[in-house]
């Protein structure tokens, strides 16, 4: 728990620095990229890692968190900093009452409903056109401006996701060795147990996906205000599965790790630009080679790895 | 509301539900024999249309010769994913097993866009495509095609289960794993056999099915949802209950493309998946199974 | 403090349990015992609010709780655990005990992440308080090992320590000597007698008839789905029908 925060210090240090390490402008937009991805991954561990709730339809959340707010400040011209609480109040209730239904639902089944709902929060993006603009998209939606300063470069916006991303962290990592953290994960490692003991498992999943929910919605209404432009591709199903990629590539119940797994995937097709969309195949190979071999994800695999080679060393240097 | 044009729409329906049904079956089929929802399931029937494609233009096959061929090569993929995915998994979570076999539908995606690229391709109707009057409705040969070979493989599916030794192992496994282990069944070879009857329903529906809607690298993730939606509604059974949901669920969906609106169509069987899931999660016809909720 | 009457069971056709009714006195050491199948497990998981009895009812100090779900029993300080010790793996042996305090704190979800001031000086709170359990059950020394990792000797002890955690009036505990070695339930026996000093009512469905013999103030025994007799182990040990029921069976 110390470890953790102390950790948490040093990587907000290395955050906020980072820019004067980087003076280039290029690599300051991936990493405000990273940022969104990091939130959008923490939120989902909390309900994946730490309450064992799977949902493949998170990027409708975020989604909905865009367009929300990209909406209100256009076509209502709300202040963003307004549209951003109301987007995240309006999608924190839908996740509220559609999370007692869904929650009610485990695992493969519980894949597939939240699943479809992503879908169906797809489609309306497309489909109404007259609010989003449909497959076309949404544009000329305005920065955020704080104190007559408009968020509207790099690494401006860099500092204004991060200190969000940040947030979310530090809260989820107080929540997650709380009191209210030990019941989610007591409800994952034994649900009967935890509900004999008094934690009511129906309530705190609803919770924890309402919670969830919020924060993806947040990280949707930073997106719309930084790229000023949306459109439905990037809220589909093939997001909801980069999403739970990158959480299970760094590893479940680890906030750290979704903070890895998030800058892994979001900077990999950086690299694979030569192959262009084909990233999909790294993508399919890498979740079933952690899956099969690094259950635990980058943040303890690697340890581990080490530990192997270090102690296959050591006994080479016995014999 | 012209009658005509509800017959119409219904009989389109009925063909596309066919499909569905199909590959609900095969959905239902490995979930029954492995408590496992193979993502992957809907890449079978991509496998099926886009390999007829190639064995038809490249190895210039006969139409009765490349059926065959295609689907046997699915299901050789089927069996490397059975062997490479599912059976070396060392926590067979749930959680775990739907993750690695979307990571199985994904890579296999990847690799068919790989080698047949991000092109529609079509594929000739197995008879002509001279239009059949039914009442004031019309239908193309291969809508019968599909409705005829559907028929087939439930029949003959039905006769494998009831009627044959290794069909009847797999209904033990269905009903208890662990017993049908200990009087002696093969447990992980029925498992391997429900991947490969699945991966040859999956790639005969992509085959029946590419002639009227053409085929591409991602067709198989909503044809593969729409199927898990007809295997809901018909409580994830391997029999009729389910070709009745895929029926009941190709007919909901082509009246309401046709008579709302064509953009909602997919969001209707997704609306349907949902209902089903928080009212009867057992299914529309199944009595109440605890494991489910 | 315990109240069951005429509770009856029945699985898709299957009596298993017949109308059972028998009452538990406070402070109390009651051992619910019977041949496999009499139904022990069923009736426990019907009290503790698992399973949801065909009909009947079940009173907790005179409160009618039938179908009460298990959280709301807890928070009524009745508590259980379970024959295959169900504890929450990926946790420590303390944080498996910190859960325990759940019913005795408040912090939501937003005072935890934000970390209001009484929250974390509830959470002081709980894990001192969870401490002085592990000490009582004998396994402090433990307090940071990864529960999944215990001996199931200890595992059990964790699992009482837990239940106690919740502050229960009544603890219910199936088969808590199930597993463990003759001098690990010489250890069982001494700890159950140390729980009902603290005036908590304790009931176990149990096999090992040494333990229930020695612990036990009353015995209910069933057969069958039904009560074939209750009474002090003394007169239990007499009853005809109870060593006829027992000679039947080749356990």
């Amino acid at each position: 728990m110390k470890k953790d925060l102390l950790l948490f210090i040093a990587f907000a240090l290395l955050v906020m620095a980072a820019p004067q390490l980087f003076k280039g402008g290029y690599l300051m937009n991936v990493l405000v990229f990273v940022g969104i991805n990091t939130m959008l991954a923490v939120a989902l561990n909390l309900l994946l890692g730490y309450a064992g709730q799977i949902s493949l339809g998170h990027a409708g959340f975020f989604g909905l968190g865009a367009y929300l707010s990209g909406i209100l400040t256009t076509t209502y011209s709300m202040d963003p900093w307004g549209a951003m609480p109301v987007a995240a109040i309006i999608v924190g209730s839908l996740a509220g009452l559609i999370g007692f239904p869904i929650l009610k639902l485990k695992g493969h089944y519980l894949a597939m409903a939240t699943l479809g709902l992503g879908i169906i929060i797809f489609i309306v993006f497309n489909e109404t056109v007259d609010l989003t603009g449909g497959p076309s998209g949404l544009s000329g939606i305005p920065n955020l401006k704080l104190a007559g300063v408009s968020f509207d470069s790099d690494v401006k916006n860099y500092y204004l996701i991060w200190t969000f991303a940040l947030a979310v962290m530090l809260f989820s990592i107080n929540l997650a060795n709380s009191r209210v953290g030990r019941a989610l994960r007591a409800v994952h490692d034994s649900e009967v147990a935890a509900q004999v003991l008094g934690v009511n498992a129906r309530l705190l999943k609803v919770q924890i996906f309402t919670l969830s929910a919020v924060i993806s919605s947040l990280a949707g209404s930073l997106y719309a205000h930084t790229m000023t432009f949306i459109s439905p591709a990037s809220f589909g199903f093939n997001f909801s599965i980069e999403l739970l990629t990158m959480v299970v590539i760094g590893g479940l119940g680890s906030i750290f790790g979704s903070f890895l797994g998030a800058a892994l995937l979001t900077l990999l097709p950086e690299f694979l630009r030569a192959v262009n969309d084909y990233d999909i195949i790294v993508y399919g190979a890498l979740l079933m080679v952690m899956v099969m071999f690094m259950p635990g994800g980058l943040v303890r695999g690697i340890p581990a790895l080490y530990r192997k080679i270090a102690g296959q060393k050591g006994e080479a240097g016995n014999a | 509301m012209e009658f005509d044009q509800i017959l119409q729409y219904s009989l389109s329906g009925l063909s596309t539900g066919a499909i569905y049904a199909l590959i609900g079956i095969g959905f239902s089929i490995i979930y029954n024999a492995t408590g496992i929802i193979n993502f992957a399931q809907g890449e079978f029937v991509m496998l099926g249309g886009l390999l007829t494609l190639s064995s038809l233009q490249l190895l210039k096959l006969p139409l009765w010769a490349a059926i065959p061929v295609s689907v046997a090569i699915s299901t050789v993929v089927g069996v490397i994913f059975e062997r490479l995915a599912i059976r070396p998994l060392r926590q067979p979570t749930p959680i775990n097993l739907v993750i690695i076999t979307i990571g199985g539908s994904i890579l296999i995606r990847g690799l068919a866009m790989l080698v047949w690229g991000k092109d529609t391709h079509a594929i000739p109707p197995f008879s002509g495509d001279t239009p059949i009057a039914i009442g004031g409705a019309t239908i193309l040969p291969q809508h019968l095609w599909i409705l005829a070979i559907t028929l087939i493989i439930i029949v003959v599916n039905k006769i494998y289960f009831y009627h044959t030794i290794s069909g009847k192992a797999m209904r033990a496994c269905s009903y208890n794993r662990r017993a049908a282990g200990l009087v002696g069944i093969d447990v992980k070879r029925m498992v391997l056999f429900s991947f490969i009857i699945s991966a040859a329903m999956g790639a005969v529906a992509g085959i029946i099915v590419a002639p009227l809607t053409m085929t591409a690298y991602d067709v198989g993730v909503m044809l593969g949802l729409k199927g898990f939606c007809a295997a809901i509604i018909g409580g994830m059974s391997s029999g009729i209950s389910t070709v009745i949901g895929g029926l009941l669920l190709g007919v909901l969906e082509s009246l309401g493309a046709g008579l709302i609106s064509s953009g909602y169509k997919d969001a209707i069987s997704f609306i349907i998946l949902l209902l089903i899931l928080f009212i009867r999660p057992q299914g529309l016809f199944g009595k109440a199974d605890s494991e489910r909720v | 403090m315990l109240e069951v009457s005429g509770i009856t069971q029945i699985f898709g056709g299957v009596t298993a349990l017949e109308a059972v009714s028998f009452k538990i006195a406070k402070g109390e050491i009651t051992g619910v015992i019977g041949p496999n199948g009499a139904g022990k497990t069923t009736l426990f998981n019907i009290i503790s609010g698992i399973y949801r009895q065909t009909s009947g009812t079940v009173l907790l100090e005179g409160k009618d709780v039938s179908g009460f779900p298990p959280e709301r029993l807890a928070r009524l300080a009745m508590v259980r655990t379970f024959q295959n010790i169900e504890l929450f793996g990926g946790m420590t042996v303390l944080e498996n005990v910190m859960v325990g305090m759940h019913t005795k704190s408040s912090s939501g979800l937003l005072a935890c992440s934000f970390k209001a001031p009484w929250s974390i000086s509830e959470e002081r709170r709980i894990r001192e308080c969870a401490m002085t359990w592990l000490e009582f059950t004998g396994i402090a020394d433990l307090a940071d090992q990864t529960a999944g990792n215990l001996p199931f000797g200890k595992g059990r002890l964790l699992e009482i320590a837990r239940a106690l955690a919740v502050g229960p009036r009544i603890i219910l505990m199936d088969e808590p000597a199930a597993g463990l070695n003759s001098q690990e339930t010489l250890a069982l026996a001494g700890l159950i007698k140390r729980i009902r000093d603290l005036d908590i009512t304790v009931v176990l469905v149990e096999h090992d008839m040494e333990l229930v013999m020695d612990i036990c103030d009353r015995i209910v025994v069933l057969n069958l789905g039904k009560k074939l007799a209750e009474g002090t182990p003394r007169e239990i040990q007499e009853s005809p029908e109870v060593i006829a029921a027992y000679l039947g069976d080749d356990d």
